[in-house]
């Protein structure tokens, strides 16, 4: 079984993040939104491991712990909030949400 | 006089009596207080009393100061009186002191005396006019700052009451501020003066700096032990003093103030504008003639100014219509001989005509208001005449002004100063001596011209208008006096009085007989011509072109709105809008359209702002991969 190359790695890696920033830019539900940035967080995480295993360190895996803890941290309090909206709003759209206008 | 004196020691008032000097000008000073603070609940009546009883009893007092002065004569010629230290800053330490020596008797007395007879004119002429009281505080407070004036000993209490003339000759100037032209004449009058001013000061601080006092007397002393003849600071200070004079006396080239200053009640053209303020200038370079003769060369442009002035502000007065600005030019030119004098050293002839001059101007300015009020405010002569049937006062006192002003001779006041002044020019030696004489000469022809102009166009001839009420009391009062001291004033012996100020070279008696009738042959001729040009025509002398551009003030105020005022307003309308304000505004300007700019991009879209973090990360990775792949 040959290794998979670093560059496939960061390739995929990559192509995630673009999905997810797309997911971000071009969603308007705030609950697609907030799916897309763990996309995203995911999509960095694996470049992270992707590089631990070129090093052969394990710092990659370390970073990655670190991202999940955040992405859980950053789940709950984005679930919470998006709770706080629809109540507020009665919807999830992001962009009823614009009464910071300058 | 000697009886006087032996009356004051025998009621042992000798001593004490100078002592009063400080109510001299304590007096009108007290009169201004209570008519400012409390001369809204006083009667008409009760403020004339007060604004000139003060100063009547000051001119008693000055006359009594003088008797005691001239009789119980202190040793040294002068009296000095230290009221206190007026400030002390190092070693600046003026001291609040009236100095008392002949040249400034004389002055009190003038200043006392024809300020006095003025304002009892005053409290009739300006009886009808709603801001009565103001007037007497003005005019209370302008006798005080002018007896302060002429008592100080100190140059920077003189000063003091030169800014202060200054100020209240501003205010009465512009007495009648409704009339938007009397605020302009105010104002230039002001600013005229003030260039001068400005070099009084500048004169001071070289006197100060260089000789460490500002008493006059010490200041004098010190001159004369420090500086040589002819040497740089003292025709520095004697220059920039001359310029104060020039600018306070109205002479070449700051003349053009005066004859505006006319926008003032007439008692106010009388006391101010003629008698006192004027004359200031003839009294600072008189008190620092020590100073002047370490300056020969500033002596010798001293007499000239005051032959060039004297001579054009006679051509102007004949050019002239306005009865006011008629002798407002004589004022000028009158001084003119006065500055020639002091040029040639001779000041007790300078003196002799100030006072002289006082008499007669203030008298022709007081019938001249006796006129223009009979008129309904008539001031053109051209519409004038035939008055001396209904106004024989007037018209007496007038004809005796008029006769003292232009020299006749033997019977007048004018005639002997005058003539003091000639001879003591020509017997200043060499040909700018003859220069001054021959000035004056015609001086003296121009003077008979517009003089007795004025009396034939006033008084003779057909009445062209209708007349209002006659002068009252209080009015006629002190024309008569001053008719009186106009004509009697010259049998004062004020040469042997001022004998002992005087610095002139070498008289030579024996052309006088001659010199002195070409003189008085030259007013004589003047009267002759302005009778002929009555009596033939409508009383012009000289060509209508020629006429108007005298009338006009010589083209100096022309020439004077070209190159100062004009600059003046275009640079004033350049910063009126503050150019330095401007940019600072420019940068506020900048940062409200960079706030509206800025906060357009803040759409409250949550898509737009991930967007625009997106972008700006791309942009910062971009960036740093390029910067690594070039190193």
């Amino acid at each position: 079984m040959t290794p998979i190359p670093p560059d496939h790695a960061l390739y995929v890696a990559a192509a995630l993040f673009a999905l997810g920033l797309t997911g971000v830019l071009a969603r308007r539900n705030l609950l697609f939104v907030l799916m897309s940035l763990e996309v995203m967080l995911n999509a960095a995480g694996l470049a992270f491991v992707a590089g631990g295993a070129r090093w052969g360190q394990a710092d990659g895996q370390i970073m990655f712990l670190l991202v999940l803890t955040l992405a859980a941290a950053e789940v709950a309090i984005g679930l919470a909030l998006l709770l706080a909206v629809h109540l507020r709003v009665g919807s999830l759209d992001g962009d009823l949400l614009s009464r910071l206008r300058g | 006089m000697t009886a006087l004196g032996t009356f004051f020691d025998g009621i042992g008032l000798g001593g004490e009596v100078l002592g009063l000097l400080w109510l001299v000008p304590a007096l009108p000073l007290a009169a201004f207080l209570v008519l400012v603070l409390g001369g809204k609940w006083l009667p008409r009546r009760a403020i004339a009393s007060l604004g000139a009883g003060s100063v009547g009893l000051a001119a008693v007092l000055a006359v009594v100061v003088a008797a005691v002065f001239l009789t119980d004569y202190p040793a040294d010629g002068t009296f000095s009186q230290t009221l206190w230290t007026w400030l002390s800053s190092g070693g600046l330490q003026p001291t609040m002191t009236f100095h008392l020596d002949r040249l400034s008797l004389v002055m009190m007395l003038v200043c006392t005396g024809v300020g006095f007879l003025i304002l009892v004119y005053a409290a009739g002429y300006m009886a009808e006019d709603p801001g009565y009281r103001r007037f007497f505080v003005y005019m209370d407070l302008f006798l005080f700052f002018m007896l302060v004036l002429v008592l100080a000993d100190d140059l920077l209490l003189l000063f003091l009451g030169w800014e202060g003339v200054g100020l209240c000759s501003y205010l009465l100037i512009g007495f009648w501020y409704r009339d938007p032209a009397n605020g302009l004449a105010a104002r230039k009058a002001f600013i005229v003066t003030r260039v001068g001013d400005a070099a009084f000061i500048a004169g001071l601080l070289v006197l100060f700096t260089e000789l460490g006092a500002t008493g006059i007397g010490e200041l004098m002393d010190a001159a004369a032990e420090h500086w040589p003849v002819g040497s740089v600071p003292a025709v520095a200070a004697a220059m920039l003093l001359l310029g104060g004079a020039v600018g306070k006396s109205a002479q070449l080239p700051l003349q053009v103030w005066l004859p505006d200053a006319m926008a003032g009640p007439t008692p106010v053209s009388a006391l101010i504008h003629a008698a006192t303020m004027v004359t200031a200038g003839v009294y600072l370079i008189a008190r620092l003639l020590p100073l002047y003769e370490l300056a020969p060369a500033v002596l010798t442009l001293i007499g000239a100014i005051g032959a060039l002035t004297l001579v054009l502000a006679a051509f102007a007065a004949i050019g002239s219509h306005d009865i006011k600005r008629i002798l407002a030019y004589s004022t000028i030119s009158q001084v003119g001989y006065m500055i020639m004098a002091l040029g040639v050293g001779a000041v007790s002839a300078a003196m002799f005509h100030l006072v002289s001059h006082a008499f007669f101007k203030a008298l022709l300015f007081l019938c001249a208001g006796a006129v223009i009020q009979s008129l309904g405010g008539e001031h053109d002569v051209r519409r004038m005449g035939g008055l001396w049937r209904r106004r024989p006062l007037t018209f007496i006192g007038f004809l005796a002004g008029a006769a003292s002003l232009a020299a006749v001779p033997l019977v007048t006041a004018g005639y002997y100063s005058k003539e003091l002044i000639l001879s003591e020019a020509l017997a200043s030696g060499g040909s700018a001596g003859r220069l001054l004489w021959l000035a004056g000469t015609v001086g003296a022809l121009l003077t008979g011209m517009y003089a007795f102009r004025s009396v034939f166009m006033v008084f003779l001839g057909r009445p062209k208008t209708g007349i209002t009420d006659r002068p009252g009391l209080s009015m006629r009062l002190p024309i008569l006096v001053l008719a009186v001291l106009a004509l009697m004033g010259g049998l004062i012996d004020m040469p042997t009085l001022l004998g002992g100020l005087d610095h002139v070279r070498n008289p030579e008696q024996s052309t006088q007989w001659l010199t002195e009738a070409i003189s008085v042959a030259a007013g004589l001729l003047g009267i002759l011509a302005a009778y002929v040009a009555f009596a033939t025509g409508p009383g012009s002398l000289l060509p209508r072109w020629l006429e108007d551009f005298a009338g006009a003030g010589l083209g100096f105020d022309w020439v004077y709105d070209r190159l100062f005022v004009q600059p003046s307003l275009a640079l004033v309308r350049v910063i009126r809008n503050d150019p330095v304000d401007q940019s600072l505004e420019g940068l506020g300007r900048a940062v409200g359209r960079a706030h509206r700019w800025l906060s357009a991009t803040q759409t409250g879209r949550l898509r737009w702002y991930a967007s625009a973090t997106a972008m700006g990360g791309v942009l910062v990775v971009g960036a740093m991969m390029l910067l690594s792949v070039q190193s």
